[in-house]
C-alpha cells in the first residue's frame, strides 16, 4: 500500500486582486517573477528540496498558465511514478457541486486525493510568497512536540503586527491564544499561512467543519483544533520571506534581487529554485548598450540602456531605450528611443518607439488608489502601446491600445486605460 | 582541437553560451520527428554522458525509441574499441537489426546547423540513392582540406569523394550527414567488417562509390563544424552576429539543451558590455567586448575580457586581462592576472584553487 509521510497541498487558486491588471489573465501563483521564474517555483521547489514529492495543487482563477507551467512537474522533478504534482481544479459531484469557496474548503474538496496517499502528516502551502524553506526542519518541530498542528509564524514589527494573524504562545512555543488583525496585538509572531497538520486531525476537522459556508484555515479550522485541545505549536522561522501581495511589494521584492549581495540569494548551490525553461539561448548585450544593478533572463536582447531593473526571458530592448528601476516580463518587445521609469510591464506587452513611462507629477490612480500607488506605471499582459506616447506615473494600461486612445498622445498620471472589456 | 579535447569529446564542446554541439544534431533529430537515436560514444565521454544523462531535453524520453548511449563494450567476441566510424555501427549492429524503421539518418555530433532530416529523406527517395550525403559549397577561402570533399554530376549523383585531400579540387564539402535505408546500411556494414574494414567513409563511401547509387544534398543555410581550435573561436564569435541569431534563437523550431536551472545573468555597478553574449547564472562586474560568455561565470572588478570565449563556470579575479583566448570551463583566474593571444586564439587553462583555505 503506498504510503507517503508527509504530502503538501498547495493553494493556488486564489486572484491576488491586489496586483491589479497583472492577475487580470492569470492566477497570482503564475505571475513571473525575478526575471525567469513565477511564483509558485519557490514554494514548488521548497517542496523538493525539503523531500516532499507529493504535491496537490489547487486551482481555481485562471488557471491556464499555471496548468501549462506546471505541466507533469519536469523542472522541478516532481513527475514520479507515485506522487508527483497533481493540478486539483474543483470539479462536479452528483449532489453539490461548488467552486473553492475558502481555503479549507478547498483542501476538504480533495479529501479523496489526500487519503489515496495514506499520508502521516499534511502540509499546506500558498502559492504566493517568496522564501526558502525546508519543511523537512519544521516537520521534525512538529514531531518532537508531539503537536497536531504547527503553524509557520515570522515575527514581525510590533506596529505592523495588526495586520497579521498573529500567534501567542507559552515558553515553549506552544499556542495559547491567536488573533485576527488585532488591534492591540499582544505578540509579534505572525502566521506565514504554512501548516502541518496530522492527517487524522485534518481529516477529522475538515469533516466536522464540512457545512461551515467558506470554510477557512485561520478562520475555523485552527479555531476547531484549538478549541477541541489538540496542541497547537508555533514554528518560527527567521529566513527571507515575502509577501508579494500587492505591486508595491512585488516591485520591492524584484528589486532585493540586484543589491550586490540580495538577502535572498537565488546564486545558492544548495537550495535551487527550479522554473520551466522555454527560452535558452544566452542574452545578448549590443555595442552603446549599457547594463548596470540589474538582472536578466535568457534569450534577451538588448540594444539600449537598463539600470536598477529586472528583465525576463525573450525581451527586445531597443536602441537609445533607457529603462530605470523597472521589471520587465517575458517576452515583451520594447522599441527604440524609449524612457521607462519605475514600470511594471507584463508579459507578451509590445511597446512601440519612442513611448515615456513614468514621467511627470505623482497624482493618485482615478479608479483604484489602493491598487496603482507609489508611482508605478503598470502595464497588463499582451497590451500594446503605440509610437510616441507618453504616460505618467500611477496610472494602469491594459488591452491593445492605439493612438486614438490617448488625447495628445498622453495618458496623464493617476489615469486607467483598460481596454478589451476588462 | 588542443588542450580543449583532452577534457571532453569534441560534441561535448560548449557553442554559443547555452548549448553543446551534440544539442544541435540532437535537437535537429527530434524536429524531425525522429523518435529513436542511438549516441556512440567512445573519447573522453564523461562530459558528453553528462550532458546526455536525461533524454527529455529533446524530448526523446519515448515509449517508441528513446536515446541510447552506445560506449565500446566488451564482449565474448570483441574486446576492442570502436576502430572507426563503421565499426561503431558494427559493434551495435543488433540495434539496428532490432528496429522496425526502414532508413537511419548518421550524422556527427560537432556540426552546428540547423536541418529538417525529412526533407534529405524526401530527396532520397525522389533520387532512388542507395545514400545521400548532405553537402555544402564552402565560401571561396575556406581551408577545406580537413573535410571530405565531393564532386558532383549535373544529376547530383556522387562522382568523386576524396577524404582530407592534400589539394581540394572542389569546394564542396560532405557534411558528415547521411542517410541510408537501414537493411543497406546493415548489409554494407557487415561486409565491411568481414573485410576487416572499419572506417564509414573511407571504406563504404569511397569504395562503393561507382557500384551504388550515391548522391549529394546541398544545403545553403548555416552549417559550421567545430572541430579545429580557430573553427570553434570562430562559430562562437559567428553567434554575436544578428543574422546567426536570429536563424538558431528565434527561428522555429528550437534547439534544445540540458536545463541547469540556474538563475538570471546578474550585472553589477560597474559592468560594461558591449557586443557579447551572456549565459544564465553569470555575475558581471568588469568590462566584455566581443566575447561570449558562457554558464555561470563570474567576472570580478575591474576585468576586461575582449575578443574572448569563456566557458562554464570560470571565476576571473579582479583587474585581469583577457584578449583572444578561450578560457577553460571550471577555470580559476587569479586576480591581477594578464593574458593575451598574440595572433593566434590562446587557451587558457588555468588550475588554480578557487578556495583557498
Amino acid at each position: 500500500m503506498i504510503k507517503k509521510e508527509m504530502i503538501a497541498m498547495l493553494l493556488a487558486g486564489g486572484q491576488g486582486s491586489r496586483l491589479g491588471v497583472l492577475t487580470s489573465k492569470v492566477a497570482k501563483p503564475a505571475v513571473a517573477f525575478g526575471g525567469k521564474y513565477r511564483i509558485i517555483d519557490f514554494p514548488l521547489s521548497n517542496c523538493i528540496n525539503s523531500g516532499v514529492d507529493t504535491v496537490g495543487v489547487l486551482t481555481q482563477y485562471q488557471p491556464l498558465r499555471l496548468n501549462s507551467h506546471i505541466g507533469i512537474g519536469i523542472p522541478w522533478d516532481l513527475d514520479r511514478n507515485i506522487g508527483g504534482v497533481a493540478v486539483l481544479p474543483p470539479y462536479e459531484k452528483s449532489a453539490n457541486s461548488e467552486w473553492y469557496t475558502g481555503t479549507a474548503n478547498a483542501i476538504y474538496q480533495n479529501l479523496e486525493y489526500m487519503d489515496s496517499f495514506n499520508p502521516e502528516y499534511v502540509l499546506i502551502l500558498s502559492g504566493d510568497h517568496i522564501y526558502k524553506m525546508d519543511y523537512e526542519v519544521m516537520l521534525d518541530f512538529h514531531k518532537s512536540n508531539n503537536a497536531e498542528v504547527t503553524i509557520a509564524v515570522m515575527p514581525v514589527p510590533i506596529e505592523e503586527a495588526s495586520r497579521f494573524g498573529i500567534m501567542i504562545t507559552d515558553e515553549n512555543r506552544r499556542i495559547t491564544e491567536f488573533e485576527e488583525k488585532p488591534a492591540n496585538p499582544r505578540s509579534n509572531l505572525a502566521s506565514m499561512g504554512i501548516y502541518i497538520f496530522n492527517w487524522k486531525t485534518l481529516k477529522e476537522a475538515l469533516i466536522a467543519m464540512a457545512d461551515q459556508p467558506a470554510l477557512d484555515f485561520g478562520k475555523h479550522v485552527i479555531p476547531y483544533c484549538h478549541e477541541k485541545g489538540s496542541p497547537l505549536y508555533a514554528y518560527e522561522f527567521t529566513g527571507y520571506w515575502k509577501d508579494v501581495g500587492t505591486l508595491n511589494s512585488y516591485w520591492e521584492a524584484n528589486m532585493e534581487l540586484i543589491d550586490i549581495v540580495p538577502e535572498f540569494n537565488l546564486y545558492e548551490e544548495y537550495w535551487k529554485i527550479y522554473t520551466k525553461t522555454e527560452i535558452q539561448p544566452p542574452q545578448y548585450i549590443a555595442d552603446n548598450s549599457m547594463v548596470e544593478r540589474s538582472i536578466i533572463g535568457e534569450g534577451t536582447d538588448i540594444y539600449g540602456e537598463v539600470y536598477n531593473s529586472v528583465i525576463g526571458c525573450g525581451i527586445t530592448i531597443g536602441k537609445g531605450t533607457v529603462v530605470r528601476d523597472s521589471i520587465i516580463m517575458n517576452q515583451t518587445q520594447i522599441g527604440d528611443g524609449c524612457e521607462l521609469n519605475k514600470a511594471i510591464i507584463a508579459e507578451n506587452v509590445k511597446i512601440g518607439n519612442n513611448v515615456k513611462l513614468g514621467v511627470g507629477e505623482e497624482v493618485d490612480n482615478d479608479t483604484a488608489p489602493h491598487i496603482y500607488n507609489h508611482g508605478i506605471v503598470t502595464v497588463g499582459e499582451k497590451s500594446v502601446i503605440p509610437d510616441g506616447i507618453t504616460v505618467g506615473k500611477n496610472s494602469v494600461i491594459f488591452g491593445v491600445t492605439s493612438a486614438a486612445d490617448y488625447e495628445d498622445s498622453h495618458l496623464a498620471s493617476g489615469r486607467t486605460l483598460i481596454k478589451a472589456g476588462e | 582541437m588542443k588542450e580543449l579535447s583532452q577534457k571532453r569529446a569534441i560534441c561535448a564542446m560548449p557553442i554559443a553560451g547555452s548549448y553543446r554541439s551534440i544539442d544541435f544534431t540532437l535537437s535537429n533529430m527530434s524536429n524531425s520527428h525522429i523518435q529513436k537515436v542511438a549516441v556512440f560514444t567512445q573519447y573522453n565521454a564523461r562530459s558528453l554522458n553528462e550532458h546526455l544523462n536525461s533524454s527529455k531535453w529533446w524530448d526523446f524520453g519515448r515509449k517508441q525509441g528513446g536515446l541510447y548511449v552506445f560506449t565500446p563494450a566488451v564482449t565474448s567476441e570483441n574486446t576492442n574499441w570502436y576502430r572507426g566510424t563503421a565499426d561503431a555501427i558494427y559493434q551495435n549492429l543488433h540495434f539496428l537489426k532490432n528496429s522496425h524503421e526502414p532508413y537511419v539518418v548518421i550524422a556527427s555530433g560537432d556540426g552546428v546547423y540547423k536541418m529538417d532530416f525529412n526533407k534529405v529523406l524526401e530527396y532520397h527517395i525522389e533520387k532512388k540513392a542507395d545514400i545521400t550525403v548532405v553537402c555544402r559549397d564552402m565560401e571561396a577561402g575556406t581551408n577545406v582540406e580537413r573535410f571530405g570533399t565531393i564532386r558532383m554530376n549535373e544529376e547530383s549523383r556522387i562522382e568523386e569523394l576524396e577524404e582530407k585531400p592534400l589539394q581540394a579540387k572542389t569546394n564542396t564539402i560532405s557534411c558528415g550527414i547521411y542517410v541510408v535505408r537501414r537493411r543497406l546500411l546493415i548489409e554494407m556494414i557487415e561486409k565491411c567488417a568481414e573485410e576487416d574494414r572499419y572506417d564509414f567513409v573511407r571504406d563504404i563511401l569511397i569504395r562503393y562509390k561507382d557500384i551504388k547509387r550515391i548522391f549529394g544534398y546541398k544545403i545553403k543555410d548555416y552549417w559550421r563544424n567545430i572541430a579545429s581550435v580557430d573553427d570553434y573561436f570562430n562559430t562562437n564569435m559567428d553567434f554575436l552576429k544578428p543574422e546567426v541569431r536570429d536563424y538558431f534563437f528565434k527561428q522555429y523550431p528550437d534547439i534544445y539543451s540540458k536545463v541547469d536551472d540556474l538563475p538570471p545573468a546578474k550585472y553589477n555597478t560597474g559592468a560594461k558590455i558591449k557586443n557579447s553574449l551572456i549565459s544564465s547564472g553569470c555575475i558581471v562586474n568588469g568590462t566584455v567586448e566581443n566575447s561570449v560568455i558562457f554558464k555561470k561565470s563570474y567576472i570580478g572588478n575591474n576585468c576586461v575580457i575582449k575578443n574572448s570565449i569563456i566557458l562554464n563556470d570560470v571565476y576571473i579575479g579582479d583587474n585581469t586581462y583577457i584578449e583572444n583566448c578561450i578560457v577553460e570551463s571550471r577555470d580559476t583566474i587569479r586576480a591581477n592576472s594578464h593574458f593575451v593571444g598574440e595572433g593566434d586564439i590562446k587557451i587558457v587553462l588555468e588550475r588554480n584553487e578557487r578556495y583557498v583555505i
